[in-house]
C-alpha cells in the first residue's frame, strides 16, 4: 500500500467515522442516564431522510440539518415516552423506532418526490460545504505534515469537526458538571438520585433529548455530507456498529471516538479493497465488514476486558411510596 | 403492575386487539395524509389477501414464514430471553437448506424435507447457541449479542454466496437451483388429493402444515414437559428457578437452541419452497417480524398462529396495494412498527385504560 493510497483511506476514515461518532456518543449518554437505545438507526435514518429533503426544497442544508434534529429529538422522545413514562421495555421501543424509520421515510419519500423513496440529489448550497483549515494550502507541499494536515484533516464538512468536538465536550459534560454527575448516578442507581431529590425522569429525559441531537447531526451528516441524497435504508447498520463502538469503548467518551475511528477504518478499507492480504493470509471483504460484530461480541464475553453497562440500565424507575 | 386487575381473557384478548387497532387507526391517518383513501386501501388489502385463492395462499405462505420465527422468539420471551437474532439463525437455516439440498443427491421430496429441517434446525440452533452460552456463561446482553451475529451471519453468507455456492461465472451471489426432486408439494397438489380446487400459483406449501406442527409441538413442550414448566418458571423468577434446582445455565442454552432451530426452520418454507435456491436477502426481514407476531400473540404458539395469519395478511395486502395505488409496500413496515410499538412497548399506555374500565365494573 503505498503513501498516497493510505492518506486517501484516513481521509475517507474521517468522514466514515462522524456519522458513528454522533450516534456512538448519543448511546452513550442516554445509556449513561440507564435508558438502553437500540433504536439509533432509526433516528439516523429519519434524519437523514430529512435533513435532504428539507435541504432539498429550502436550497439550504442547514434548514435541512436543523429539520433532522428536530424530527430525531421527537423520535427520542417517543422513545422516552415509552420507556420512562410508560415504563415499558425500552429495547422493543428501540426495535420498533427503527422499523417505524425504515418504512416511514421510504412512504413518505415517494409521495412527496416520486423517485422510488430516494430523494433528489442534492448540490450548491444544499449540501454541506468543505472547510478547508488555515494554512492547509501552504503546508500542502510540506513533507509528512503536509498530506497529514491538507490531505486527511482539512477539507471536510463543519459537521466533522463537530464530531470530534462533540468528544470533549461529552467528557467534561459526564465528568466534570454536576448535570453529568447526576446523569451517571441515575444510571447507575436511581433511587439514590430521587432521594436526593433530583427527579429521575427529569434527567433522564434531558439524556434521550441529548441522544435525539446527536442522532440527528448523524442522520443530517450521512445525507447531505457523506452522500448528495436520501437513499432507502441509508444508514445500512450504522447505528448499530455505534452501539458495537459504545460497548468496545466500554461507555467512555474518549474510548469512543478510538472506537469510531477503527471501525471507520475497516469500513474505509473494505471500501476500497476487495480482498486484502495480511502475512500471507487472504481476508474476504466479508471478513471485514463483520469484524466491529466479532470485535464487539468478544467484548462482551469479556475474554479481552469486561464490558459492563450502566447497573440500571435497560430498567424503568418505579418510584418508592 | 396493573396485570392483576385485568381477567386473563381480556389480558389475551382486548388488549392485543386494542393495540392492533391503534395500530391500524394510525397507519389510517398516514394513508390519509398522503392523500390515498384508507377506506378503498383497506378494502384493497382485504380483498388481495383473502378475496381469492391466489391471495390466500400468498397470505397462508407469508405466514408459514411468520409462525416460524413468531414461536422462535415466543420460546425465548417466555424464559424472559430476548432472541434479536431470527433474522440471522433464519439465514443461517438457509445455508443449511442449500448445503442439504445441493450436495446431497435425494431419491424424493420427502427424505430431502426430513433432512433439509434437520440442517436448517442444527444450523438455526447453532447460530442462536454462541449468544445462548455467552448470556448463560460469561453474561453477555443476548439482545446485542444477537444483534450482532445477525450482521455476522449476513457476512456469512454473503462469503458462502460469493466464493462457495456460486456457480462458476454467475454474476449474481446466490446459490444454484437445487435439483428438481427437492422440489416441496405445494398445497394445491395437497388439496388437489382431496379434490379441493386451489390456486397454483402461489408458493404455499407443505411447510405451512410442518408449522402448523411446531404449533402443537411448542405447546405441548411448554405446558406439558419438564422441561417447559422449567422454562416458565426461569421466565417468571430466575431467583426462584435457581432455588428450585433449575439451572439457569441449562435453561438458557436449552432456549436459544430451540429458538434457534425454530427460526432456521423457516428457511425451509422460503428456501427449499419457493425460490429453490439460496439468495443474499433469503429471509427479507421475517426474523424481525418475529418479534411483532410474538408480542401479539402473547407468547402463546395459539396466540402467534392467529398473529402470523394477520401479519400474512398484511404483506400479502401490501403487496396488491403496492400494485394498484401510489402506497409503497413499506407501509406494512410502518404498521409492523406499530404494532410492535403498542403491543411491546407502549403495552402500559393500552393495559391501564383497560385495567380503569375493569376497576369501574368491579367498583359497581
Amino acid at each position: 500500500m503505498d503513501f498516497m493510497v493510505l492518506v486517501q483511506v484516513l481521509e475517507s476514515t474521517m468522514r466514515l467515522a462522524t456519522p458513528l461518532l454522533f450516534a456512538c456518543l448519543a448511546g452513550l449518554i442516554s445509556e449513561r442516564a440507564g435508558v438502553f437505545d437500540i433504536g439509533l438507526e432509526g433516528k439516523m435514518l429519519v434524519a437523514a431522510f430529512m435533513a435532504a429533503s428539507i435541504a432539498f426544497v429550502s436550497g439550504n442544508v442547514w434548514i435541512g440539518v436543523a429539520a433532522a434534529v428536530g424530527v430525531s429529538v421527537a423520535m427520542s422522545l417517543m422513545h422516552g415516552l415509552a420507556s420512562i413514562t410508560f415504563r415499558g421495555n425500552q429495547l422493543i421501543s428501540g426495535v420498533a423506532i427503527n422499523f417505524l424509520a425504515a418504512g416511514i421515510t421510504v412512504v413518505i419519500a415517494q409521495n412527496w418526490f416520486r423517485q422510488g423513496g430516494r430523494t433528489p440529489s442534492l448540490s450548491g448550497d444544499a449540501r454541506m460545504a468543505r472547510i478547508d483549515l488555515p494554512f492547509a494550502e501552504a503546508l500542502r507541499d510540506v513533507p509528512v505534515i503536509g498530506p497529514i494536515y491538507h490531505g486527511i484533516l482539512s477539507g471536510h464538512a463543519l459537521l466533522v469537526y463537530v464530531a470530534l468536538l462533540c468528544v470533549p465536550l461529552t467528557w467534561f459534560m459526564l465528568f466534570r458538571t454536576r448535570f453529568g454527575l447526576r446523569l451517571r448516578a441515575v444510571g447507575e442507581n436511581p433511587a439514590a438520585v430521587d432521594t436526593a431529590g433530583v427527579s429521575v425522569v427529569g434527567l433522564r429525559y434531558g439524556a434521550v433529548a441529548i441522544c435525539g441531537v446527536l442522532c440527528g447531526l448523524a442522520g443530517a451528516y450521512l445525507s447531505t455530507g457523506l452522500s448528495a441524497g436520501f437513499v432507502k435504508d441509508m444508514t445500512a447498520g450504522r447505528g448499530f456498529i455505534a452501539l458495537a463502538a459504545m460497548i468496545f469503548a466500554k461507555w467512555r467518551p474518549w474510548h469512543a471516538m478510538g472506537a469510531v475511528f477503527l471501525f471507520g477504518l475497516l469500513e474505509a478499507v473494505a471500501n476500497r479493497f476487495q480482498n486484502i492480504d495480511i502475512l500471507g493470509v487472504n481476508l474476504p471483504v466479508q471478513a471485514m465488514q463483520a469484524l466491529p460484530y466479532i470485535l464487539t461480541v468478544v467484548i462482551l464475553a469479556g475474554f479481552v476486558g469486561k464490558a459492563i453497562p450502566p447497573r440500571a440500565g435497560g430498567a424503568a424507575y418505579v418510584k418508592e411510596h | 403492575m396493573s396485570r392483576g386487575r385485568i381477567p386473563h381473557w381480556a389480558d389475551v384478548t382486548l388488549v392485543p386487539l386494542a393495540s392492533v387497532f391503534l395500530a391500524f387507526v394510525i397507519s389510517g391517518i398516514l394513508i390519509w395524509a398522503i392523500g390515498e383513501s384508507p377506506w378503498a386501501a383497506m378494502k384493497l388489502m382485504v380483498e388481495g389477501a383473502f378475496g381469492s385463492s391466489y391471495g390466500w395462499g400468498y397470505t397462508l405462505f407469508y405466514a408459514t414464514n411468520f409462525i416460524f420465527t413468531g414461536l422462535a422468539v415466543a420460546v425465548a420471551f417466555q424464559a424472559r430471553l430476548f432472541n434479536i437474532g431470527g433474522e440471522g439463525q433464519a439465514l443461517l437455516g438457509g445455508l443449511g437448506v442449500a448445503l442439504v439440498c445441493l450436495y446431497i443427491p435425494w431419491p424424493h421430496w420427502s427424505l430431502a424435507l426430513i433432512a433439509a429441517s434437520l440442517g436448517a434446525a442444527v444450523f438455526g440452533a447453532g447460530w442462536a447457541l454462541i449468544p445462548g452460552y455467552l448470556q448463560a456463561k460469561r453474561g453477555s446482553h443476548i439482545v446485542i449479542t444477537t444483534i450482532m451475529f445477525n450482521f455476522i451471519a449476513a457476512s456469512l453468507l454473503g462469503y458462502f454466496l460469493v466464493n462457495v455456492l456460486r456457480p462458476q461465472g454467475a454474476q449474481d451471489p446466490s446459490s444454484p437451483r437445487f435439483p428438481s426432486e427437492t422440489a416441496l408439494p405445494k398445497l394445491h397438489e395437497i388439496l388437489g388429493v382431496f379434490g379441493i380446487p386451489f390456486s397454483t400459483v402461489p408458493p404455499v406449501n407443505i411447510s405451512l402444515l410442518i408449522a402448523v406442527g411446531m404449533c402443537f409441538a411448542v405447546w405441548f413442550m411448554l405446558w406439558r414437559t419438564r422441561l417447559g414448566f422449567q422454562i416458565r418458571a426461569f421466565g417468571e423468577s430466575e431467583p426462584a428457578a435457581e432455588y428450585a434446582g433449575i439451572s439457569p445455565v441449562r435453561i438458557t442454552v436449552y432456549v436459544m437452541l430451540i429458538s434457534g432451530a425454530l427460526a432456521g426452520l423457516m428457511a425451509v418454507n422460503s428456501v427449499m419452497g419457493e425460490q429453490q435456491r439460496l439468495v443474499l436477502n433469503a429471509v427479507e426481514g421475517a426474523g424481525f417480524i418475529g418479534i411483532a407476531v410474538a408480542l401479539m400473540g402473547r407468547n402463546h404458539p395459539f396466540g402467534v398462529f392467529l398473529a402470523a395469519i394477520l401479519f400474512g395478511f398484511l404483506y400479502q395486502g401490501g403487496a396488491e396495494l403496492a400494485l394498484w395505488t401510489g402506497i409503497p409496500r413499506e407501509l406494512i413496515v410502518v404498521i409492523q412498527a406499530l404494532v410492535i410499538l403498542f403491543t411491546g412497548a407502549l403495552d402500559n399506555m393500552v393495559r391501564i385504560p383497560i385495567a380503569r374500565i375493569f376497576a369501574m365494573r368491579g367498583a359497581r
